[in-house]
């Protein structure tokens, strides 16, 4: 029963080698010579003039759900699409089956033109 | 591809209420200007017609409402003769499974999705004008409370762990928005954070106990997952292990010690209007999904979770009791006074199996159904009544503001004093009967000491509900601004409080209603 | 449900209908409207009672429960009827005197600002009543006997302005307490014994009670269970020692003195044994109990009703005496003679107190009969309504009462059982008191020397010190030279209704009531008991047995009676005077009632406090308020305060307690798997 995990265990020991590996060697291997502008923090183009931990725009989360939101549409679109060549093949049910995906479809847009009417798009 | 159209007709109510919360979410954006007006209304609107639907497509519900109606005067006959033929051509099944296998139509759910949907609609009722005062009555309310109902239909019609979990989710995430509706109170905000961060946790637990069912079993559905076990086709260390998470995962839900936690603070942290909400209807939910989970998928464990459920239910009712009097704010006791009051429940669950014996179960599970049933009844009362006394910038909180009301207004003073007793269990009140009956089952099943303690605590309990009938009757009124509601609040609530008196002196139909939903479902 | 059965449940719920009306939208209604939906009530009840009553004789029974009101283990609490000839007799006498005391409260209650309260009140009881007698298990018989008991309470105390009106209900209230706590006793042992509250149910099971013994103390299982029902009946009907309730509670307004304590509900007691009689006649001690203490209420009561001067008392007295004789016939066996007289009782008793009612309004609110006299030229209706009445309380032949209380004398003399000899002295010689004391009243009242008007503000009672008070504040009496007059129509038209089956019932029911079959399979005689077997194998019709009556010592007795009140009150009205003089112990042991009510004072209200000094002193304060309510209080307090520090309001705590929770429960899994 337990040999059964092995390769399991050989998974978590790889992953855990990959990561500790080339930190440990980089230490070890690598000058080290700190100055102030390589310990200063990392921004990717611009300056860093304040704290790290600032709070962002509510919008963003706002956007961010919304697009989750559709994104998830998407994922479940995916494998229906792939059965549903099955479903016509069998004929009988096929109907049903597009017809519930087009409630499905259906409830979100009926979201997003209550999302779009009450301004959630917006950005200011 | 062996795919079948699923028969929609016994999920009929849920089809509605679905297609009402689109309807009402467009009609609000479209019509802004009378957008809570109109959201109320239909929101009552449906509930109501998903009530009487629920009764329609559930046959032995309908021939049980016939004969109550049929029995009343004047149109009674002719009256339950328009309800048959309503649904007439409809193959009398006592059980039907339908959306392969995750949806289960029965009397046990009709029945508690009838209770729940009303539930829903008098808290809605008492909570409008609580709402108007503090100009929170926006749509998205009414919406809400529609998305938990509907929650709490596929919750109770479960048959399947997903559907059972999505119900629950539906309706957790719909009260969380209701709790910390009102945006502007940091304690509301507070409150809301606290509930959503441990009905997460709730939820993980579950979820995990869950998975490890299916893992224990194969299947998700709760037939097959009963099926497996009697057939001792499932690891039984896995099986009590992920069983451990799920009794937690219920127990977070009922609110019984100690997953208790969340209760005492969302309830005095809400807006009123919404503690009413939570108190009501989701308990009966609640208890659908103790039945749903724990005696339709894991009957054959009873004998572990009935271990696990009597620690429950003796820490909730010794603590729940003792923690209410030592408060001062009257939505706190209510809380802990809930707490005791669902370890009550819990006592009529444990109690089905005795030794291997099975034929205690249909008493006792009926008994704990009454219990829900009646709590529900109270506890709509009990909070219609800390709502009636609130108003405009005034919140009536504490037991003090109750001081003096039979000199304000000696009628709701009678009612509340009606709710305080009848949650104590004294006779004749509905609570008495719904208490003896759970009492009569505990001692049935051999556990006399559970029994001995469970009176003690009520005993000891009841110190709380009469120190506010006391309060009431025989101290001066700090405050004598009169009391003023609307008609049909007025009216509702004397209805509401009438109902315990009178179900108190007449519990037999409500009990054996109770019975025959079982009976008809198991 | 049949129609039948709606009727059924109709004639309860019209009177509590009216009640409710009455009672609770009373102002609204008005006085007229109160009266009207109260009567219509009872009315309706009437009614339908008379349509079952046909129904019944067709031989048309019933037996069944209306409505299960829950079930405790194997016990159900059920509402249920009784259908048969005694229930239905009962019916239609509850219903009938009801609806004539209706009528004749409008008149009598006219100024009364009470006046929709009382009509709500005597509704109630009237319903309260026929639950009692339509029950068909034990659980709602005693639920209408304490309903009724209840608005007896209520009712004594109608005008509750008045200290001995509480008074009076409080004695009535707590000497019933007596009594039905025997009575919850005797259900108490059935419940335990048979299992089942169910009169049917319980009576096939009389047999088995019988043969067994009691648990711990080795009684007699039956006989313990029919005494404590019997105290039960003692208690509501008044027999010796409970009796000293119903005099006192001549305080109430007369409507009710008429319905409730001399009708209808002091007649439940006499109503339940004879319903009970397939279980009292498992025991000869208990009816030997029985017929001892009826016997003895009989006659010893009659003597106290001689030296009464309030109107009221003496018909009070006379009840007293009356229901004696209906416990001796229960005593004897001859179960359906009780339930004759009764049936008899109800229509001349009311008859009395409603005259008597009648002359308390004539004479404005005064019941001293000694400020009466020579009524009859300026009352006609009342004085020949009373004179029949009279008449057929003393048993004069073809009256009513006549058929009812020979029939009672005849089945004592047949029977064999200890104590019969005591009991056929008793019965016999209270004939002749029975005869007397009312020949007085009625000579004082009706006849003699006009005393009205004279005396006005001399109420000198002589009588026990609680009735002091009550001349003050509501004997009001005439004031000199103002004449009595006839009552309304209101009044004299019960009168007369009342008045008609008090003369002819008796003949035209001796027959099936007492002979015949109409209580058959209802009433249960034993073999071993003589019962009315002997009585109707000498019967030959009412004709011969009133005839024959003329020439019996019950008669000459009677006639012995009138004679000597005749003689005494208006021949030589010094002679009592003198007899009084000489016999001073005999009449102050009179007056004074035998002591009972100073014996109860003294030893049982007196007893019971010094008990209740000691428990609350030692018991109360010491043990129960010093250790276990304050000690509980101070626990309880403590664990309370300590749950609230588990309540901080911090999320990572409340989050730990549920991961504790888990593993807990996770301990389970170690143990159960």
């Amino acid at each position: 029963m337990l040999e059964n995990y092995f390769p399991v265990l050989m998974f978590i020991l790889v992953g855990l080698g990959f990561g500790l590996v080339p930190v440990i060697l980089g230490r070890l291997v690598a000058p080290n010579r700190p100055g102030s502008e390589k310990l200063s923090p990392y921004e990717c183009g611009f300056e860093a003039f304040e704290d790290a931990r600032m709070k962002f725009d509510v919008r963003y989360y706002l956007i961010a759900i919304l697009f989750i939101l559709f994104d998830l549409e998407i994922a479940f679109l995916f494998p229906w699409a792939t059965v549903f060549q099955e479903f016509i093949a069998a004929g009988q049910v096929a109907w049903f089956v597009f017809g519930s995906v087009m409630v499905f479809i259906a409830v979100l847009v009926i979201g997003y033109v209550v999302e779009w009417k009450n301004g959630a798009l917006d950005w200011e | 591809m062996n795919f079948v159209v699923p028969d929609f007709y016994p999920a009929a109510a849920e089809i509605l209420v679905a297609v009402m919360a689109l309807v009402i979410m467009l009609a609000s954006t479209f019509a802004r200007r009378v957008a809570s007006d109109l959201a109320y209304g239909l929101t009552q609107l449906t509930l109501v017609f998903a009530a009487l639907v629920s009764v329609l497509v559930s046959p032995n519900l309908l021939a049980a409402v016939a004969a109550v109606i049929s029995e009343l005067p004047l149109f009674g006959v002719r009256l339950a003769e328009v309800l048959m033929s309503l649904a007439e051509g409809y193959a009398a099944n006592e059980v039907v499974a339908t959306f392969s296998g995750m949806f289960i139509g029965d009397m046990l759910g009709g029945l508690l999705k009838v209770f729940s949907l009303l539930a829903v609609a008098i808290a809605l009722l008492y909570g409008r004008g609580y709402l108007a005062d503090r100009k929170i009555d926006r749509p998205e309310y009414y919406l809400l409370s529609l998305l938990m109902s509907l929650g709490m239909m596929v919750m109770i019609s479960a048959n399947h762990m997903l559907s059972l979990y999505m119900g629950l989710e539906m309706m957790s995430l719909s009260l969380y928005g209701m709790v910390a509706f009102d945006r502007e109170s940091p304690r509301a905000t507070e409150a809301a954070m606290k509930y959503f961060v441990l009905g997460a946790l709730a939820s993980g637990l579950l979820l995990y106990g869950m998975s490890m069912i299916y893992g224990a079993t194969g299947s998700l559905e709760l037939s097959g997952i009963a099926q497996s076990i009697y057939h001792q086709a499932a690891n039984k260390t896995v099986l009590v292990f992920g069983l451990v998470f799920i009794v937690a995962g219920v127990a977070f839900k009922l609110g019984v010690v100690p997953f208790h936690m969340w209760v005492p603070d969302v309830y005095q942290g809400a807006p009123t209007a919404v503690t009413l909400m939570i108190s009501s209807a989701p308990k009966l939910a609640a208890f659908a999904m103790a039945m749903r989970l724990l005696v339709y998928g894991l009957f054959e464990l009873a004998d572990q979770w009935q271990t696990m459920l009597m620690f429950l239910s003796v820490l909730s009712i010794v603590l729940g009791n003792l923690a209410a009097i030592a408060q001062s704010n009257i939505k706190r006791m209510l809380a802990y006074s809930g707490i005791s009051h669902m370890g009550f429940v819990l006592l009529g669950l444990l109690a089905g199996v005795v030794d291997g014996d099975r034929n205690f179960a249909l008493n006792a599970y009926s008994s704990a159904m009454f219990y829900a049933v009646s709590y529900v009844i109270m506890s709509l009362a009990s909070f219609g009544m800390v709502i009636l006394l609130s108003r405009a910038g005034f919140e009536a909180e504490t037991i003090d503001d109750f001081k003096g009301l039979n000199k304000r207004n000696s009628w709701f003073a009678a009612l509340m004093m009606i709710v305080m007793f009848s949650m104590a269990g004294i006779p004749f009140f509905i609570g008495f009967f719904a208490k003896l009956s759970v009492l009569q089952a505990v001692v049935a099943a051999g556990y006399v000491w559970l029994a001995v303690v469970a009176v003690l605590m009520s005993v000891i309990g009841a110190f709380y509900y009469l120190r506010v009938v006391k309060v009431m009757y025989f101290e001066e009124p700090v405050d004598s601004t009169p009391i003023r509601a609307q008609g049909e609040v007025r009216f509702l609530l004397s209805a509401n409080g009438l109902a315990i008196a009178v179900l108190g002196l007449l519990p037999q139909g409500l009990m054996s209603l109770c019975a025959y939903a079982l009976l008809a479902s198991l | 449900m049949t129609d039948m059965q709606k009727l059924y449940l109709l004639v309860p719920l019209a009177p509590l209908a009216g009640a409710l009306l009455a009672g609770l939208f009373g102002k609204a209604i008005g006085r007229a409207g109160s009266h009207i939906v109260t009567i219509l009530g009872v009315a309706v009840a009437l009614a339908a009672s008379v349509v079952i009553f046909q129904d019944v004789q067709a031989g048309n029974t019933f037996n069944g429960t209306v409505y299960t009101w829950m079930k405790s283990g194997n016990l159900t609490f059920e509402v249920g009827f009784l259908i048969d000839p005694l229930t239905v007799m009962m019916m239609l006498v509850v219903t009938f005197v009801s609806l004539m005391v209706h009528i004749y409260t409008i008149g009598y209650m006219h100024d009364d600002p009470g006046y929709q309260r009382f009509f709500s009140y005597i509704s109630l009881f009237t319903f309260s009543m026929l639950m009692l007698v339509m029950s068909n298990n034990f659980l709602q018989l005693f639920f209408g006997w304490e309903a009724v008991g209840l608005v007896s309470y209520l009712l004594i105390g109608f005008w509750y302005e008045r200290p001995t009106a509480i008074y009076a209900n409080l004695k009535a209230f707590l000497v019933n307490r007596v009594g039905d706590f025997g009575f919850l006793l005797g259900i108490g042992l059935i419940a335990a014994y048979t299992g089942s509250l169910n009169y049917a149910e319980v009576f096939a099971k009389g047999s088995e009670l019988a043969a067994q013994d009691m648990a711990v103390t080795g009684w007699p299982l039956i006989t313990a269970i029919c005494i404590c029902l019997f105290i039960g009946a003692m208690g509501k009907s008044a027999q010796v020692p409970l009796h000293v309730w119903l005099p006192d509670s001549m305080e109430g307004p007369t409507p009710i003195s008429a319905l409730i304590h001399a009708a209808t509900m002091v007649t439940a007691g006499i109503f339940m044994v004879a319903r009970m009689s397939p279980l009292f006649e498992l025991s000869d001690v208990a009816l030997s109990f029985v017929l001892v203490i009826g016997a003895t209420t009989a006659l010893f009561m009659g003597f106290l009703g001689i030296v009464q001067n309030d109107i009221k008392r003496v018909v009070a007295y006379s009840t007293l005496s009356q229901l004696g004789y209906m416990t001796v016939a229960l005593g004897v066996s001859a179960y359906s003679a009780a339930v004759f007289h009764l049936m008899t009782h109800a229509f001349f008793k009311a008859l009395l107190f409603l005259g008597a009612g009648s002359v308390i309004i004539g004479m404005h609110h005064d019941q001293d009969m000694r400020n009466m006299g020579g009524l009859w030229k300026y009352m006609p209706i009342t004085w020949i309504t009373s004179l029949l009445g009279s008449l057929a309380l003393i048993g004069f032949p073809f009256f009513a009462g006549f058929y009812s209380k020979d029939s009672i004398i005849e089945a004592v003399h047949a029977s064999h059982i200890p104590g019969a000899g005591y009991a056929l002295f008793c019965v016999l010689a209270g004939v002749f008191v029975t005869a007397f004391y009312s020949f007085r009243m009625y000579f004082l009242v009706f006849h003699g020397k006009e005393r009205f008007g004279n005396n006005h503000g001399h109420h000198d009672h002589e009588g026990d010190h609680d009735d002091e008070e009550v001349s003050a504040d509501h004997h009001h009496g005439l004031a000199p030279g103002q004449k009595p007059h006839e009552s309304p129509w209101v009044v004299t038209l019960p009168l007369v209704l009342l008045a008609v089956p008090s003369v002819v019932i008796g003949f035209f029911t001796i027959e099936p009531m007492l002979f015949g079959n109409w209580f058959k399979g209802v009433i249960h005689v034993g073999s071993n008991h003589v019962g009315l077997s002997e009585l109707a194998a000498q019967f030959h019709g009412p004709v011969a047995m009133a005839l024959h009556g003329l020439q019996t010592a019950p008669f000459w007795l009677a006639m012995g009676g009138v004679v000597l009140a005749w003689f005494f009150y208006m021949v030589r009205p010094d002679i009592p005077a003198a007899i009084q003089r000489t016999f001073r112990p005999v009449h102050a042991l009179l007056e004074n009632k035998y002591f009972f009510d100073r014996f109860n004072e003294i030893v049982f209200a007196g007893g019971s406090r010094l008990i209740g000094k000691g428990l609350w002193k030692a018991g109360d304060q010491g043990i129960i308020d010093g250790v276990a309510v304050n000690g509980t209080a101070r626990l309880v307090g403590w664990v309370a305060q300590i749950s609230r520090l588990f309540q901080t309001g911090h999320l990572y705590q409340y989050a730990f307690a549920m991961i504790i929770g888990v593993f807990i429960l996770l301990t389970f899994w170690f143990n159960l798997v």
